[in-house]
């Protein structure tokens, strides 16, 4: 079951094989599509891309979750990620910062290779944050203690800058006022903000948000979407496992549709949500936008 | 408008009811709340009343404190004389007369570390020095050999400075010892892992009678000739040993039942394994797990008695030894009464101080 292929790091030149593999016509001229419909504010879709995911596979056990993925996502890219429970969407995007092991394919980020190299887990980490479906906030910490604490360990930042940083995180998803709380004292909303506050504290290159409003309560998915839309807004790279429609549509520039362990279409939000290509998307959009 | 009438409605204040009011109303729900409950408070009180003041008029009424032991064959209640007579004795055994000032300085010292760690400001790296220095600088008192001090073989060490130095020194070598094992145990290397696994399993399948033999006995045939390794060490490493393997499996049990999920988010936030494990994991799993480990350490506590198999002299052994005099001969429920009441004293201050740190870590 242990199929490791035990690969060295990429060249550039490889890399860019490999980039000049994938660009074929139709996705780039869907690229140019995206650019010109401009939906949210500042686009800076760059063409080099800060995640590649190469044939990836993984089984848990006998069970084959993830069936020869290929994506790669641009810096500035943000794509939504949807499908149905147990399609393997949650375990794509957690691949990407080794939470779950790869067993075939390779995933490279930033130009750094995922592989059992302890110390390119821990660089590619401190590059991706992640926000999780149920917070994980250090409930022994206070609200401030969880925003510092990775700035401080991690990054290697003196104490006064690094609460200067989780002030100013704080303050943009509207909770400065908590800081001296514990997560318990707080509402799932704010734990949520919070949650994205302390991955932005880490100055990440690119964000992972794993159902980040499944577990909210109604009321307060929208003070959540909207941290993340404000994100958007600024350019963050994102990948983002969501059923929230409007939401795909006001800041994907790709929708991601799996099933299945694969990713079965690939299109704009727009063209996705009233549009749908394949059969399986239009029997789950049929089911979730009853 | 009328959105504002409900909020001050809902708003406004509403006391919980008052089912009990006064002195009779607290006894009518507590004592007397039905047949069956008033039955069994009127049967307790009667015990009682059989029983406590009896004991009173026995224990303090009749007793005699100071005489001497033909005083106390006379009396009618407790001979505390055992205990007052004797209390050097038994507190330090066969440590010589009049150096018996070092182990009190030596006792004394020790709670001087005990109070210094149950500070959660002191909790550093330094805490490690302090104890082993504190522990050098009570081997060098007790044994004496410098500073003019005349010196003392390990042997007479005894009685309670022996049975505190044994526990406390024992337990806190096999506090972190014990988490270092649950750690190996959970390690994705199979080599750490079977390695604490066969320790722990291996200790936990033996009485620690049997590791204290071992110890006294077993372990000298190995030494090469000429090498000795102190009695009073040799129990102290089976202690460490025997008491560390517990500790293991309770804060294991913390480590398992911390969530996925603190792993994970310590993990994306680039944590390596020693700072997930010292920041995250640990504090939340050790504070979960302080009730079984108050536990295991009152009963280590209490098991350093066992030494006596060994032919060390601790606190329930020198009580034993004055009891073998055949001038205080028959006055053996006093002087156990109050060895007794040292050891619940020292269980007793473990358990609230446990209670305690539940209390303030709470978040």
């Amino acid at each position: 079951m242990f199929c490791h292929v035990k690969l060295r790091p990429p060249t550039r030149k490889e890399i860019k094989d490999l980039r000049g593999k994938e660009d074929h016509p139709r996705e780039v001229a869907e690229k140019e599509k995206m650019t010109d419909q401009a939906p949210p504010t500042p686009d800076k879709v760059s063409t080099e891309p800060f995640i590649r995911i190469i044939e990836l596979h993984k089984w848990f056990g006998e069970f084959h979750v993830l069936k020869g993925i290929n994506l790669s996502v641009n810096k500035g890219e943000r794509i939504v990620i949807c499908g149905p429970s147990g399609s393997g969407k949650s375990t794509l995007i957690r691949c990407i910062n080794r939470l779950e092991e790869h067993q075939r394919g390779r995933i490279i980020v930033d130009n750094i290779e995922l592989t059992n190299d302890i110390k390119n887990i821990e660089k590619i980490r401190v590059e991706v944050g992640m926000v999780f479906q149920h917070f994980n906030l250090f409930p022994h910490l206070t609200i401030l203690e969880n925003l510092t604490l990775g700035p401080i360990w991690v990054r290697k930042l003196p104490r006064p800058e690094a609460e200067d940083l989780a002030r100013y995180y704080l303050e943009k998803v509207h909770i400065a006022e908590q800081a001296k709380k514990y997560p318990g004292q707080l509402s799932g909303g704010q734990q949520q903000r919070v949650a994205i506050a302390r991955s932005l504290c880490m100055k990440p290159k690119v964000m992972l948000f794993d159902e980040p409003t499944s577990s909210l309560d109604p009321e307060m998915v929208k003070e959540v979407l909207d941290v993340i839309i404000q994100l958007a807004k600024e350019g963050m790279t994102m990948l983002v496992v969501s059923h929230e429609m409007g939401f795909a549509k006001s800041v994907a520039h790709r929708v991601l549709f799996m099933d299945f362990g694969q990713v079965l279409e690939e299109n704009t939000p727009q063209e996705f949500f009233s549009n749908p290509r394949h059969e399986r998307s239009k029997l789950f959009l049929s089911q979730i936008l009853r | 408008m009328e959105d504002a009438s409900i909020t001050r409605q809902a708003t406004e204040e509403v006391r919980p009811p008052v089912t009990n009011i006064g002195a009779l109303g607290w006894v009518r729900q507590n004592l007397f709340s039905n047949p069956f409950n008033s039955l069994l408070t009127l049967l307790v009180a009667y015990g009682l009343y059989r029983i406590v003041p009896a004991f009173i008029k026995w224990a303090f009424i009749n007793a005699v404190w100071w005489s001497d032991s033909q005083a106390c064959n006379q009396a009618g209640g407790a001979c505390w004389s055992v205990v007052t007579r004797n209390l050097r004795f038994i507190l330090f055994g066969f440590y010589p007369y009049d150096q018996q000032w070092r182990p009190v300085f030596s006792l004394g010292l020790l709670a001087a570390v005990v109070v210094y760690s149950s500070f959660r400001r002191n909790w550093h790296k330094r805490l490690f020095i302090v104890w082993a220095g504190g522990l050098a600088l009570i081997g060098l008192i007790m044994h004496g050999g410098i500073f003019g001090l005349p010196s003392v073989e390990t042997e007479k060490w005894s009685g309670i400075s022996l049975t505190l130095l044994l526990s406390i020194f024992g337990v806190a070598a096999a506090y972190p010892f014990g988490v270092i094992l649950a750690l190996g145990r959970r390690s994705r290397l199979p080599a750490i892992k079977t390695l604490c696994v066969v320790y722990i399993e291996l200790i936990r399948g033996v009485p620690l009678i049997s590791m204290l033999f071992m110890a006294s006995v077993m372990f000298p045939l190995f030494l090469p000739e000429g090498i000795t390794v102190n009695k009073i060490l040799r129990a102290q490493v089976a202690i460490i040993m025997f008491t560390a393997a517990y500790i293991a499996e309770v804060v294991r049990g913390g480590l398992q039942a911390t969530p996925r999920g603190q792993y994970e988010a310590a993990e994306s936030l680039g944590l390596n394994y020693y700072l997930k494990m010292r920041l995250i994991i640990l504090p939340q799993a050790l504070k979960t797990v302080i009730p079984p480990t108050v536990s295991i350490l009152i009963s280590a506590f209490k098991d350093t008695s066992l030494v006596v198999i060994i032919g060390l002299f601790d606190l329930l052994r020198t009580t034993h030894v004055t009891l073998s005099n055949p001038e205080w001969m028959g006055f053996s429920t006093e002087a156990y009464l109050f060895t007794a009441s040292i050891y619940f004293v020292g269980c007793f201050v473990m358990s609230n101080f446990g209670r305690r740190l539940e209390k303030k870590l709470k978040t």
